[in-house]
């Protein structure tokens, strides 16, 4: 399946808030998922989340929507750019 | 003065590499060797930052052939890379990325001519020459440097292959999760294919579909060379793995449970290796066999008090081991943790009285301490935390100025701030104390 031929989806707000709040499950995060800000950077200065935590997500995120993150597809570097892309690409991709 | 070649495969045919574009024959690495080596700037120094595994082997060889030194930091924080500029002024940095923008001269890793080359002979490197420098964190903050020898480095991973059975395999190729910049990756993904007629694939999987193909991508034999993080969401994700012959596992032991786990899904031996930056690999074991790890043949440990050092084989001076060990028999020792200063995040160490004095001395800091929880699981990566005093300002400024030193994993989750630090009447900070005043706040 080609990434380029799926029609992007945007995600919806529920889609954000349950993202959201299985980051701060599975990574024990101190804030709460309605204080994830949807276009706030998630890596460095922003939630401050760094490769290992994207390991963990990922994983998280494959069992629930039933997709595999891969490093090698265009966007990669913007899925995980904001809670809003991550779920926008978990709207377009997700298979459960 | 003994001289050994820069790699052990010997007919212009052999396979050194996988990349994309398919297999990468000895005779097309010599010649991308030095096309790169003809580039180079006058330095003498270089920061190696190609991510792509086979570009970094060719820089490495290249810096060889050329009589230059790969420089190794744990991280490319921004004050790492101004000390590792104090270190060596005439540093420069070979990348493979448009978006690098670390603050040195830059190298662009170039586009090679790929046409009929006159066949070139194996380099021969002198055993005494420096090759590379390793950095571990120091305990004053300051990067302490580890010189590495040709002859030392080929004879550990001589020693490894060995162990690991790869002289029995035939065209081998090696697929590593671990960046070839870190210790492990450095011998175990690169040093070792070249001394063991292996292939090294060029990918840097990260995400479990991301092994699955770099997997499927180069034919087996295969070796996984991975780490007990990467290896739990493998098998986590449940995706139908290749074929693989061996996995090896290291950065920090794996537990009896997950060991057992790796071997009845790949349906395959798995072996982890032990060292550190400051000695390499030092010591192999076969976790669902034996809980001991055994000794590469010369190396020996010698006992003085609490303090063990590693010696003889491939280690030029005596280095006092970092983690607790119990020596079994003069081959075989057991691992019971680490040393109480050091802390192992995802395979990154760093000392902890270096972090408090990074911590102390960022402006408005009037007292602060990390604090390293207890593991949970083993096999679970557990994070640091951090209880500060400093009136005014808030966790993001001082996460800002942290991350300006280290690498994000030693980050602190949580940063607590406080009114004082529960020291003792000696000025000492107790650990008990540190905990119940962590767990107090959260």
């Amino acid at each position: 399946m080609q990434d380029n031929q799926k029609p992007n989806i945007s995600s919806t707000a529920d889609l954000r808030q349950e993202v959201a709040q299985l980051m701060v499950e599975c990574l024990n995060l101190e804030v709460t998922a309605d204080q994830i800000s949807p276009d706030a950077p998630l890596y460095g200065d922003g939630l401050g989340l760094d490769s290992i935590d994207v390991l963990e997500v990922a994983l998280v995120l494959s069992k629930r929507y039933g997709l595999q993150l891969r490093s090698d597809s265009a966007d990669n570097q913007h899925i995980f750019s904001s809670l809003r892309s991550l779920a926008d690409y978990i709207a377009t991709h997700k298979t459960l | 003065m003994p001289s050994l070649p820069l790699v052990s495969h010997n007919s212009p045919d052999s396979i050194i590499a996988w990349r994309a574009d398919g297999a990468v024959t000895l005779q097309q690495f010599l010649s991308e060797v030095s096309q790169l080596a003809a580039l180079f700037p006058a330095g003498r120094h270089l920061l190696n930052m190609c991510s792509d595994r086979y570009r970094f082997s060719v820089g490495l060889a290249a810096a060889i052939v050329a009589g230059k030194i790969s420089l190794l930091p744990s991280t490319y924080a921004p004050e790492v890379v101004r000390q590792i500029k104090t270190f060596a002024p005439d540093v420069f940095c070979l990348t493979d990325s448009d978006l690098c923008t670390v603050d040195l001269p830059r190298l662009r890793y170039p586009v090679m001519n790929d046409g009929p080359q006159d066949e070139l002979a194996i380099p021969q490197i002198k055993a005494t020459q420096h090759i590379a420098v390793v950095f571990t964190s120091g305990s004053t903050g300051t990067p302490q440097p580890h010189p590495k020898t040709w002859g030392a480095l080929v004879g550990s991973v001589q020693a490894e292959a060995q162990r690991l059975g790869l002289g029995l395999l035939h065209n081998c190729t090696l697929i590593g999760t671990v960046p070839p910049q870190h210790m492990y990756g450095f011998e175990s993904t690169v040093l070792m294919a070249w001394h063991s007629g292996c292939a090294l694939n060029h990918a840097q999987p990260f995400y479990p579909a991301d092994i699955c193909r770099a997997l499927a991508a180069v034919p087996a034999p295969r070796v996984l060379v991975s780490s007990p993080l990467h290896l739990r969401t493998l098998l986590a994700a449940g995706l139908l793995l290749p074929e693989i012959t061996q996995v090896v596992s290291a950065t920090a032991p794996l537990s009896a449970q997950l060991a057992q786990e790796i071997e009845t899904r790949c349906n395959t031996q798995l072996i982890e290796i032990y060292g550190s930056t400051e000695t390499g690999q030092i010591a192999t074991r076969h976790p669902t066999q034996s809980c001991a790890w055994q000794l590469f043949p010369g190396i020996k440990l010698a006992i003085e008090g609490d303090c063990v050092r590693a010696c003889g084989g491939h280690i030029e001076t005596p280095i006092a081991m970092s983690d607790t060990i119990e020596p079994v028999t003069d081959k075989l020792f057991l691992l019971h943790g680490r040393i109480a200063d050091l802390v192992n995040i995802g395979g990154k160490r760093h000392s902890l009285a270096s972090l408090d004095h990074l911590l102390n001395n960022i402006p408005g800091v009037a007292d602060g301490a990390f604090y390293m929880p207890d593991e949970t699981s083993a096999d679970h990566v557990t994070r640091l935390a951090a209880c500060v005093v400093a009136p005014g300002m808030d966790a993001s400024n001082l996460l800002a100025a942290l991350r300006e030193h280290i690498d994000p994993v030693f980050l602190p989750r949580p940063l607590l701030l406080v009114d004082a630090l529960p020291r003792n009447s000696t000025g000492k900070l107790p650990r008990a104390a540190l905990q119940a005043l962590f767990q107090t706040c959260t």
